[in-house]
């Protein structure tokens, strides 16, 4: 099986990962002893049996938190060798593969760790090769008092960044429409209430924090045996970390566009407080997440999914790191270089999105709709 | 690998609830302990891995439990289970010391939550583990170690050294060799001996032989063995145990909860002649839980098949192996290797005796006892009795599944071991103690409450551990 994740899956690989799921669904189903421990579990009674795309859905239902498999009296060496959260991972990271656009890009998936370095390395490259094109030497190196516009005009910076972010969204939302279409069958009884309840599990990580009884949340055990909630704290200094970056962003631009106010923006101003504030959380989370991986359970983690993981994590760091430092240079004569070099990480960033780990996000709230209007009824 | 202390203070021997429990206490008492375990660490708890929840007193509702039980309910549900065949007295005190276990328990780690589904009804009367027994043995291990608890695995405990009533050694096998370690005292946490299939026959016979073990294979007794070898006292006879209906395909050891079929009351019952042997809907399902593992150990090859059909099938938790299926009831018999024509007429002669009977008010009603009883057949169907005419029809072969023994020694309140002394008088044990499985004969000598045997594993091994620690420090 760990060579099999290693490529991306068609065919016979694939059916093999759907049948491993089923197996085990089939078991749980007659066990049940995890019930407590996420959503995963009160979905799968809903149902006797599963098509495949059922299990694309319960795999992204899972967020890997292993509770199921310490506790499992069935898991390996146990002749039934249940191991929920790995047939999960492998599933999941398959459902990535197999819906996002164009097909032959999905390949790139499984060497995510090496794609993102030689997108940043080319998209710092171009951004600088871009610079130094229209710009002469002295505009580069020269102090702007924080006004990066000087360097590079503001139209061009928000019609080439600003048609790559549309790409990517773009792809991710086609990306969503496919997978509801396979996984989500009666999506037409979607109503506000489901919508609004698959929002708030994913904002607030409900299921994440290991769903105790009545409220009492005792964590996932993850990295190992013990339950914490580490993993939940970094993720969401992640999660928010990229939403704060992005309202500072989105809020530029609504400053620039409807009040006509041109940045730089002073530093108590909102668009960089959002921006100082998410750009920490996104230090501090992405790093405590790759930790994590590196110190995880081997016996559930899958290795072949890493790359993708990390790539992804590694790229968030550097933009907000290299953002930071933007800030805080912005009236020096290096802001010129550290704007070529912050704009070409988040431009490996928005074109590697649709093919890395963010969109977990994405299927991952696909999961959420389907659970919340099931719970309904 | 470390070998093991020569002396130490309190053995335990066994690794499930009962003597983690009776560990925990020990030490929390002062006492060096030595937990013995034969299995490896992976298999470790027996049949405490495969458990959901336990039957404990409560004075009111929790977060995890939905109403009171108190202990005279507690008291007279098992009087009705065991009709009467227990040490009334030390139930009663079982019963009281259940009181706290849940808070015990929880203050060593481990985890409960609601019961969810609902599908078992006793969400008043039990307390369910998140994430089941293994869980549950997860959070004592973890807990054993921060208070420096010595657990082996692959340690088994082949012989007992002990004179004049008093315990003064054990013989370990020990990741395969042999050594005797000195203690001041010893629990016997080792469960009952139902996978020793040979001591099993000397209850049923050689229809031993057709039984699954639905729990741990490393539970065959040998402790009781020599206890009983020693003198000690015994409770329960050989043939009682808790058994129930499984799947026939399932593995002969370990298949745990998964294993459970649970068709019965929805269809008809059949043995290898293709004849009915008992009514099928005589209770909801859980209340009988118990009987039909000792039905079908009566029946020939000790195998019966249930028979439903596609209105019935979807009515009950979902198997883990798939039924066998078939368009007629002759092709079913086929497969099930039934004599097709005693099937058609068993199957025939119920259909009949569904539609003959003065039952038009009653309607069919799943999950209640709805009176819609056969007439004129023998053994009557006394609920649920719904004709069985849409194809497809399934089958499904099952099999008597022991879930554990109830012979064992004879104990006393301060969870000590009786002997039989030279003048015939019995004698409690100086420094051997006994809980869990292995001594649940006392409190059931037949019938079965669900989630009683955490309740008898946790009670008897924290006074067995409190009682050892004692002695340790005399
Ligand atoms: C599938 C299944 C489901 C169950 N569900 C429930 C439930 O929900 N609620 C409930 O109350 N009860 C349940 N039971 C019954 C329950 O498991 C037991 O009553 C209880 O857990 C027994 O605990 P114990 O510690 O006495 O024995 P065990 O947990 O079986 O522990 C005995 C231990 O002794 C070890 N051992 C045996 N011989 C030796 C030796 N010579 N040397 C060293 N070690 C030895 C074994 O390896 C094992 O670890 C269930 C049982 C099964 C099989
Ligand atoms: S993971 Fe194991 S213990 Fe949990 S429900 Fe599935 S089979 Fe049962
Ligand atoms: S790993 Fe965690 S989230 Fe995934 S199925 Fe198991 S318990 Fe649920």
């Amino acid at each position: 099986m760990a060579a099999a994740s290693d490529e991306a899956l068609q065919g016979d690989q694939l059916a093999d990962l759907h049948d491993e799921a089923r197996r085990l669904m089939t078991i749980c189903n007659a066990c049940r002893y995890c019930e407590g421990f996420c959503g995963v579990f009160p979905a799968m009674m809903r149902q006797n049996t599963f098509a495949d795309g059922d299990l694309d859905y319960l795999a992204n239902l899972c967020h890997g938190c292993n509770g199921c498999y310490y506790a499992c009296q069935y898991a390996p060496p146990h002749e039934f060798a249940v191991n929920v959260p790995q047939a999960f991972a492998r599933l999941r990271a398959d459902t990535y593969r197999r819906y996002t656009w164009p097909g032959f890009l999905a390949g790139l998936f499984q060497k995510n760790g090496t794609l993102v370095s030689v997108l940043m390395a080319g998209g710092i490259g171009l951004v600088l090769a871009l610079i130094h094109l229209f710009q002469p030497a002295e505009v580069i190196h020269g102090e702007h008092a924080g006004n990066f516009y000087a360097v590079i005009p503001h139209n061009v910076m928000a019609y080439s960044f600003g048609s790559v972010f549309l790409y990517a969204v773009g792809v991710l939302l086609f990306g969503f429409w496919r997978f509801r279409r396979d996984t989500a069958p009666s999506q037409a009884d979607e109503t506000a209430l489901s919508v609004a309840g698959a929002t708030h599990d994913a904002l607030v990580m409900k299921y994440m924090g290991g769903g105790g009884v009545r409220g009492k949340m005792d964590g996932c055990n993850y990295p190992s045996e013990s339950f914490s909630q580490v993993r939940r704290v970094f993720h969401q200094m992640t999660f928010w970390g990229f939403l704060l970056c992005f309202a500072a962003t989105s809020l530029g631009t609504v400053y620039h566009y409807v009040f006509g106010w041109e940045a730089p923006y002073g530093y108590t101003s909102l668009p960089v407080l959002f921006g100082t504030v998410g750009g920490i959380g996104l230090l501090i989370g992405p790093l405590g997440l790759i930790y994590l991986k590196r110190i995880a359970d081997p016996n559930v983690l899958v290795n072949a999914q890493r790359g993708m993981d990390t790539g992804f994590l590694a790229l968030l760091f550097l933009v907000s790191l290299t953002g930071l430092a933007l800030l805080g240079w912005r009236e020096t004569s290096a802001m010129g270089t550290l704007l070529a070099i912050h704009l070409g990480t988040v431009l490996a960033l928005f074109l590697t999105m649709p093919y890395g780990k963010f969109v977990h996000a994405v299927y991952r709230y696909a999961a959420l709709l389907r659970n919340r209007r099931e719970q309904k009824r | 690998m470390k070998g093991l202390p020569e002396k130490v203070d309190v053995i335990v021997v066994g690794g499930g609830g009962a003597a983690m429990a009776a560990a925990l206490t020990a030490r929390e008492r002062g006492a060096s302990v030595l937990v013995l375990e034969a299995a490896p660490k992976d298999f470790r708890g027996g049949n405490t891995r495969h458990v959901r929840n336990i039957r404990y007193a409560h004075d009111a509702a929790t977060d995890f439990v939905t109403g009171p039980y108190p202990v005279d309910e507690y008291y007279d549900d098992l009087l009705r289970v065991t009709q009467g065949n227990t040490d009334k007295d030390l139930s009663r005190f079982l019963i009281e010391k259940s009181l706290d276990a849940a808070d015990w328990m929880a203050a060593r780690g481990v985890k409960f939550q609601p019961p969810l589904s609902g599908t078992i009804g006793l969400d008043r009367t039990n307390a369910f583990f998140k994430g089941g027994g293994k869980a549950v043995l997860n959070a004592y291990y973890a807990t054993a170690e921060k208070l420096g608890i010595d657990c082996r695995y692959e340690a088994e405990v082949m012989d007992l050294k002990i004179e004049d009533g008093a315990f003064t050694a054990a013989r370990v096998k020990y990741q395969g060799q042999e050594q005797t370690v000195e203690a001041r005292a010893i629990v016997l946490a080792s469960g009952g001996y139902q996978a020793d299939i040979d001591w099993l026959k000397e209850g049923w016979g050689e229809a031993a032989e057709g039984f699954l073990i639905r729990g741990t294979g490393y539970n065959k007794g040998r402790m009781l063995r020599v206890l009983m070898d020693h003198g000690a006292e015994t409770a329960a006879d050989a043939d009682q145990c808790h058994a129930i209906a499984i799947d026939a395909r399932s593995p002969k050891c370990d298949g745990g909860i998964a294993t459970r079929v649970d068709c019965v009351i929805y269809s008809i019952m059949v043995n290898r002649k293709a004849q009915r042997f008992y009514d099928e809907g005589e209770d909801i399902w859980p209340k009988r839980y118990a009987i039909w593992g000792r039905l079908l150990a009566k029946q020939e090859d000790q195998i019966a098949f249930g028979i439903v059909d596609a209105k019935a099938n979807d009515l009950f938790m979902p198997s883990l192996y798939p039924p066998l299926k078939a368009d007629s009831i002759r092709d079913l018999a086929g497969l099930l290797e039934l004599d097709p024509d005693a099937l058609e007429k068993t199957v025939a002669d119920y259909n009949a005796a569904c539609r003959g009977g003065g039952n038009k008010d009653r309607e069919f009603k799943p999950g209640v006892l709805d009176g819609l009883s056969t007439e004129g057949l023998s053994p009557a169907k006394s609920n649920w009795a719904q004709t069985i005419d849409t194809p497809p029809y399934y089958g499904y072969p099952l099999r008597t599944g022991i879930t554990f023994t109830y012979l064992g020694v004879k104990v006393n309140k301060e969870a000590r071991v009786q002997f039989k002394g030279k003048d015939g008088r019995t004698v409690s044990a100086a420094n051997i103690f006994a809980a869990g499985e292995i001594v649940s004969g006392n409190i059931l000598g037949q019938g079965y409450a669900g989630g009683i045997g955490m309740a008898i594993g946790l009670v008897f091994g924290r006074i067995a551990g409190e009682g050892a620690a004692r002695n340790a420090s005399n």
